[in-house]
């Protein structure tokens, strides 16, 4: 097992490595093929490892090599390979398998078509450091690596400023959050002594609440920078700016996952401060709500689903925060199915629309794009949660959860934010696919995309629907090491009125969503209508001024102080290091007469020198005849 | 009044400070020679001083030594001043530049 | 008092021809005066009862050094006035008078403290002379040795580097520059 384990590891760094090798060169056809078979064998690897798991196999541990040993810090290159892990492997592979066939036809006009595979593949190998190591250094590893990659590829059209500053903008924020994290690693291992998951859990029972809490907060804030949960959601939205294809695998289904992946591994110690749970569950719904409500009016195809992919992961944190951390994972993995999906429709719709964003330039592309449009209203239907597809399963047992666990509140804002989610999506579906076709007004030719992209893309749309199915088998295998926390509402009949509830609801915001946008006619806002100028519609549409608010009371503010202080920075430190180098430039000029190589001048150098030496020796001559009376005055000064 | 140690120590520095004074200023290679000569013997009658009041001869084997190595230098200094001078048709210290970086 | 008269006159003199010695603009001056200082110091030397060392400064000095000098003189102009273009005058006396007061201080440092005995005392009953040559001869023979090939060695080259012509064959000119260099000296010394 451990082979596979290995294979699994590092065929992604392998084609990475050897992408890397054509960075400089015109597009390969093979380097998009090796590395899409590359990340394959990776995938078939965690697949043999997780029917080893699921058949009741051992978990696989192993320690490839000694990292760090001094004195009682060890830390080794362990991994593991257990339910988590396994799962979360089997949804990294499968998702970047998928996006890197697509990719193949996706970057087939771009320049850096071999560049944009190290990246991925680089991505998907930093990926599974985190979810399989064994330890948080490792996890820390990982951490860092898929922010770097993620930086990598937001800007991988670097020669968009927009890009690098989404690229630069997601990077610190993350560093922000990742200062966090690593001040609550530190706490980890000051307080158990060792960053081993086995070790240090099982440790942190004894502890003082208190360090506890504050390891939880600490934890979290790492998690909530790379799951871009509110306040540091910004940069999600922003991200949108890099390649579809790298939206739909880091910036929907792995990357930003990875923290609900630390408090979901973290199981033990966020059972033991349930306020820090409450608190992330209450974080969560808000965000749910919160970039649901933003999704609702935006314009831009790739946002809507960024808002979108923000709000399931608030659901993925109530799950995670009320302690039912295999609901959470299981969003996480059926989230990752059709979100992915989503967004790699979307990606064939923007190639159709030559990179046109707006959904309200398009309508109608159901006849030129039918699989597609097949592929995202499905994905749609499944991020909605109708029965019985994959978003049902999950985000029911969310909803239960909340509701058995008597946080009501929480129960009716994501209850609310079900309703939304359909809206936004089907919002959108209804303004691609259906209704007048605005887009010959802009002169565009949409086209189908290529056809192994579409199979490429089937296996996502297949488990979107059956994800569902899995539930039972996936429940059993993930409680051997999750808390097996199963919500059973008291009554059948609430149970019912519920779920039919829920069902209703949302199917009644589907269709209002196609009433509004399919079956109207819908029109290209240009800012006259009088919903456009309500005042929520702005405030949504400006996403509550939030990016509006940080660059005017923290970018700015900052700008003037880094402005002030470079001024310091000019005539402090600076210039005593110019200061230093101009002693030397001055004292050469200065000395540089001596060298005149007239004798008379060197002789009296010579004397200089001579005097300067006997000097230093009858100072140190009497400091040496002198020293005890030298000491003693010294220590009678008191030094 | 008796003449001591010290007494003679003052003189051999006077004539010590004489010779670097004469070392620093000469600009003539000859007149520099003298100088050093200056110094070599303020040296020694410190050195014959010492072993004097201390009634131990090794200050004067130094003096002796001194001397002959006074005698060397002299031989060997005068022979490049001459090979110089033969050169350049001065012996003046501000011409010898050839050291000039 | 004898000797505090002699010690005084004799340093005054000392202290006078070096003055000269240094100062004068006339290269012979400077000799004479010289030669005249290393007499004089001579004096010390019989004062300080080290006859020798009184005897051999005269016969090295004033015999062979100053002749040596004033042969060498010969070869040069020395009618001409010397021309010293001199700096800050305070800085060069001021840099030497430091000096030499160190130098003086680093010498009698040990002297002054207690700890120093005499390695070869001076023999009782016995000439200046004698009591050298017991010393130089027993302990100090092999340095006695080394000063005499050293001396041999000035020797040489001093004739080497003084003697006609010999300096052609010290030089890595070519066979013209120093053909060149040869008549010049023919030149200047006719």
């Amino acid at each position: 097992m451990e082979l596979y384990l290995y294979i699994a590891l590092f065929a992604p760094l392998v084609s990475s490595m050897f992408s890397a090798l054509f960075t400089n060169t015109p597009k390969k056809q093979f380097v998009g093929i090796v590395a899409s078979l590359l990340i394959f064998t990776a995938f078939g690897s965690s697949t043999i490892l997780l029917s080893h798991i699921l058949g009741g196999g051992d978990i696989v541990h192993v320690e490839m090599m000694t990292w760090m040993a001094t004195g009682n810090l060890y830390i080794p290159f362990g991994f593991v390979v257990d339910q988590v892990s396994v799962t979360m492997m089997m949804v990294v592979t499968l998702v970047s398998t998928i996006v890197h066939i697509y990719s193949i036809g996706y970057m087939d006009h771009d320049k850096g078509f071999n560049r944009f595979f190290a990246w991925l593949s680089a991505f998907v190998f930093s990926m599974m450091i985190l979810v399989m190591s064994d330890n948080f250094a490792g996890l820390f590893i990982g951490w860092e690596g898929v922010g770097l990659c993620s930086w990598g590829l937001i800007g991988f059209w670097f020669h968009k400023e927009v890009a690098t500053w989404a690229a630069n903008e997601a990077f610190i924020m993350n560093r922000i959050a990742d200062l966090a994290m690593l001040i609550g690693i530190f706490l980890v291992y000051w307080n158990t002594g060792s960053l081993q998951y086995d070790i240090a859990f099982p440790a942190m029972a004894t502890l003082d609440p208190s360090t506890l809490t504050w390891m939880g907060i600490f934890l979290f804030i790492g998690a909530m920078g790379k799951s871009a949960q509110f306040p540091l959601h910004t940069w999600l939205a922003d991200a949108m700016e890099g390649p579809t294809p790298v939206s739909a695998l880091i910036h929907a289904a792995t990357m930003v996952t990875a923290g609900v992946y630390l408090v979901i591994r973290s199981n033990e110690l966020y059972d033991l401060i349930p306020n820090v749970g409450l608190f992330i569950a209450s974080l969560g719904a808000f965000v749910a709500l919160f970039a649901a409500s933003m999704a609702l009016v935006n314009r831009d195809m790739k946002r809507i689903i960024a808002y979108s992919t923000l709000s399931q992961l608030g659901y993925m944190f109530v799950a995670a925060g009320l302690g039912a951390y295999w609901v959470a994972l299981f969003h996480l993995m059926a989230h990752a199915f059709f979100k992915a999906l989503l967004f790699l429709g979307a990606g064939n719709v923007m190639h159709a629309m030559h990179d046109e964003l707006d959904p309200f330039k398009m309508g109608g592309l159901y006849k030129k794009m039918k699989w597609t449009a097949i592929m995202m209203t499905i994905a749609s239907i499944a991020l909605a949660g109708i029965f019985p597809l994959a978003g049902f399963f999950s985000k029911d047992a969310i909803l239960e959860a909340a509701f058995v666990e008597h946080h009501f509140i929480i129960y009716s804002v994501i209850l609310f934010t079900a309703g939304l989610t359909a809206f936004y999506s089907f919002r959108l579906v209804a303004m691609i696919f259906h209704g007048e076709e605005r887009y010959k007004l802009f002169g565009i030719d949409p086209h189908e995309a290529y056809k192994f992209m579409l199979v490429g893309m089937s296996p996502l749309l297949i488990l979107a629907i059956i994800a569902g199915a899995l539930k039972g088998t996936y429940f059993e295998m993930i409680t051997g090491l999750l808390p097996n926390t199963e919500y059973h509402l008291h009554s059948e009949l609430t149970y019912w009125i519920m779920t039919i509830g829920t069902q209703v609801f949302v199917a009644l915001a589907i269709m209002y969503a196609y009433k509004k946008y399919a079956f109207s006619p819908v029109s290209v806002p240009d800012g006259t209508s009088k919903m456009e100028n309500s005042f929520m519609y702005k405030l949504l549409l400006n996403q509550y001024y939030i990016p509006y608010a940080y660059e005017e009371y923290i970018v700015k503010p900052y700008n003037e102080l880094s402005a002030a202080l470079w001024k310091v920075d000019q005539n402090v430190v600076d210039a005593s290091v110019d200061g230093i180098a101009n002693i030397f430039y001055k004292t050469g000029e200065n000395t540089r007469h001596m060298q005149s190589g007239n004798l008379s001048t060197m002789l009296k150098w010579m004397v200089a020198g001579t005097v300067a030496l006997l000097s230093l020796a009858v100072v140190f001559g009497l400091a040496a005849r002198y020293s005890g009376e030298i000491r003693t005055i010294l220590s009678g000064l008191g030094v | 009044m008796e003449i001591g140690l010290n007494h003679y120590l003052v003189l051999s520095t006077i004539l010590f400070a004489i010779g670097l004074v004469g070392i620093m200023r000469r600009k003539n290679l000859l007149l520099l020679f003298f100088a050093t000569e200056i110094l070599l013997n303020a040296v020694n009658i410190a050195f014959a001083a010492i072993s004097h009041y201390y009634g131990d001869l090794t200050g004067q084997m130094f003096a002796f030594f001194v001397i002959a190595i006074a005698a060397s230098e002299l031989a060997v200094g005068l022979g490049l001043l001459i090979v110089w001078y033969k050169r350049h048709g001065n012996i003046d210290l501000d011409t010898m530049t050839s050291m000039r970086g | 008092m004898f000797e505090a008269v002699a010690f005084y006159l004799f340093a005054f003199l000392t202290i006078a021809m070096f003055y000269i010695t240094v100062t004068t603009s006339q290269a012979l001056y400077a000799l004479t005066a010289l030669a005249a200082g290393m007499i004089f110091i001579s004096a010390f030397f019989f004062i300080l009862g080290a006859d020798f060392l009184g005897a051999v400064q005269i016969i090295v000095y004033t015999g062979a050094v100053m002749a040596l000098y004033a042969f060498g003189m010969m070869f040069f102009d020395t009618t001409r006035e010397v021309k010293e273009k001199q700096g800050n005058k305070f800085i060069v006396v001021g840099l030497a008078t430091l000096a030499a007061v160190m130098v003086v201080a680093i010498f009698v440092a040990p002297i002054v403290s207690t700890n120093m005995t005499a390695f070869y005392p001076m023999v009782e009953g016995a000439g200046n002379t004698q009591e050298v040559g017991l010393v130089l001869f027993t302990k100090y023979l092999i340095p006695f040795e080394v000063a005499a090939v050293m001396l041999l060695v000035a020797m040489v080259a001093g004739i080497v580097l003084a003697g006609k012509k010999m300096d052609l064959s010290l030089t890595l000119m070519s066979a013209e520059q120093a053909k060149d260099i040869d008549d010049k000296d023919k030149k200047v010394l006719s």
